[in-house]
């Protein structure tokens, strides 16, 4: 015994099946997700990693197994017995998800202040100057020009989009953010700078996140703990120095010896 | 006393799929203990296993058998078989490791680079920035650097960078892989006197040291770990 007070998953995902007609999307596959965690998913495409992350996410119902989360009140709920409006509301408030290609997450044609107050307003918030105040801060905090606030995204780079869709994300201080690649298709150098905001938001705000990536480099910079998905199934778990450094399972050694040395 | 870590008929093996399943075994029967106070040297050639068994002590490595307890917090945690969360916690408090390179982290300054295992564990900011002036200071790493990320440093610098970050949390057991490789003579004794101080606050040490000088300073004893390698 630890002495510790006891800490409890944020998320439990217990043999979970996702299936698209007869073909297999992820199969029976079971993780936690702790307070503070950010969980990278890793595998190459067609593993099953973005089936399972928005299964996790409440937008894909598993044909078997089922997603517990814990709420703020400490009480747990499972999240495809909720109805379809408590869903959302979470999905809305608590949660975040992140898309790799901006468009998918933004609406890009109202205004970028627009795009960040719209989860606010979604809460009950009615205050347009506050709305406006708390965007552009959002907006300055993720290193986007406050000038540019009633721009639209169509006029925005992709690593600015991508910035955009974080902010609008993060503005209700959600406890948990689901990114599937997001920084999958920026230049390197936007992607640093990406991923460095990020590890500080995660830092700062105490978010738990799970993360879809084929980028092991990205998974080192941010991840604590790792799951490797080969043909749907996890074949291997690890804190991420454990995955990179000592792989065990096959497929593992195969992903981690094609890393590019920097 | 009783020992901060203790090690029991560890063993190690390297199975290598790509190479068609080849097993290559590293340490067996590994077996010592270091007390709180003291520094114990890990010896033995290049290619002996000293620091495969520093990672398999900081959980990097997974073992094949064996155990490896750790005092933590009035309880024991085994390395071997602790459950992840347990490790990451053993980490966080207990166990630090330092080797000779620095993971850079790109726009992270080195100052916070060096303050950041103690803000994660709830330190206060302005606290863990004083402390991690003092040791960059102590390191003799010049203070226009400070503020800039190491990822432009030299070699040498970024060493120095990543030692401090080592010794910003008082852990109680340390791992040390070589601090001291290629620094120069006044950083070389700069390091030792961390080292020192640390011992002389009660943490366990457990070192690789190939400066025989270094060595001779500061091993209260060495391993021969020659007697753990697996035949190849």
């Amino acid at each position: 015994m630890t002495g510790e007070t006891q800490v409890l998953p944020l998320l439990e995902a217990s043999g979970v099946t996702v299936l698209y007609g007869r073909q297999v999307g992820c199969s029976e596959v079971s993780l936690d997700l702790w307070p503070g965690e950010v969980l990278a998913v890793v595998g190459e495409s067609g593993s099953g990693k973005t089936t399972l992350l928005r299964c996790l996410a409440g937008m894909l119902p598993p044909a078997q197994g089922r997603v517990d989360y814990r709420l703020r009140d400490g009480g747990v709920e499972e999240v495809y017995a909720m109805t379809e409006a408590r869903r959302r509301a979470l999905q809305r408030s608590d949660w975040g998800f992140v898309y790799q290609t901006p468009a998918d997450g933004l609406r890009m044609t109202v205004s970028a202040g627009a795009n960040v107050g719209e989860r606010l307003m979604a809460l009950g918030s009615r205050h347009y100057g506050e709305i406006r105040r708390e965007a552009l801060a959002w907006l300055e905090r993720l290193e986007i020009d406050g000038a540019r606030i009633d721009e639209r995204p169509q006029a925005f780079s992709g690593g600015m989009r991508q910035r955009l869709q974080i902010a609008r994300n993060l503005v209700t201080a959600p406890r948990l953010v689901f990114m599937d690649e997001p920084t999958g298709g920026l230049d390197v150098s936007v992607q640093a700078r990406i991923l460095d905001t990020l590890r500080g938001l995660v830092r700062d705000m105490g978010l738990s996140v799970v993360l879809v990536t084929h980028d092991l480099g990205v998974a080192r910079l941010l991840a604590d703990r790792m799951l490797v998905m080969k043909d749907g199934r996890v074949v291997e778990e690890g804190l991420t120095d454990q995955i990179l450094e000592d792989p065990q399972h096959a497929y593992a050694q195969l992903l981690v010896s094609s890393i590019l040395q920097a | 006393m009783s020992p901060v870590l203790q090690l029991r008929d560890v063993e190690k093996s390297f199975r290598l799929h790509l190479q068609g399943g080849t097993r290559l075994s590293v340490i067996r029967g590994a077996a010592f203990e270091v007390a709180a106070g003291e520094c114990a040297v890990l010896h033995g050639p290049s290619g002996s296993g000293k620091s495969s068994l520093l990672k398999m002590i900081y959980g990097t490595y997974p073992c094949d058998g064996g155990q490896i307890r750790i005092a933590a917090g009035g309880a024991a945690v085994d390395v071997a078989t602790a459950e992840l969360s347990a490790l990451r916690r053993l980490r966080r408090d207990t166990l630090g490791y330092v080797s000779q390179f620095l993971r850079v982290i790109p726009r992270v300054a080195a100052l916070d680079v060096v303050a950041e295992p103690v803000i994660s564990r709830g330190g206060a900011p302005e606290t863990a920035r004083a402390r991690a002036a003092a040791l960059l200071a102590r390191l003799n790493l010049p203070e226009r650097l400070w503020a800039l990320p190491p990822a432009t440093f030299s070699g040498g610098e970024q060493q120095r960078v990543n030692i401090a970050r080592g010794f910003a949390h008082p852990y109680p057991l340390l791992l040390l892989d070589e601090p001291t490789a290629s620094l120069d003579a006044a950083n070389r004794r700069a390091v030792v006197g961390l080292i020192e101080e640390a011992r002389a606050g009660g943490a366990a040490i457990l070192g690789i040291f190939h400066d025989k000088d270094v060595r001779d300073r500061l091993a209260d004893r060495i391993i021969d770990v020659g007697g753990f390698a697996a035949a190849a």
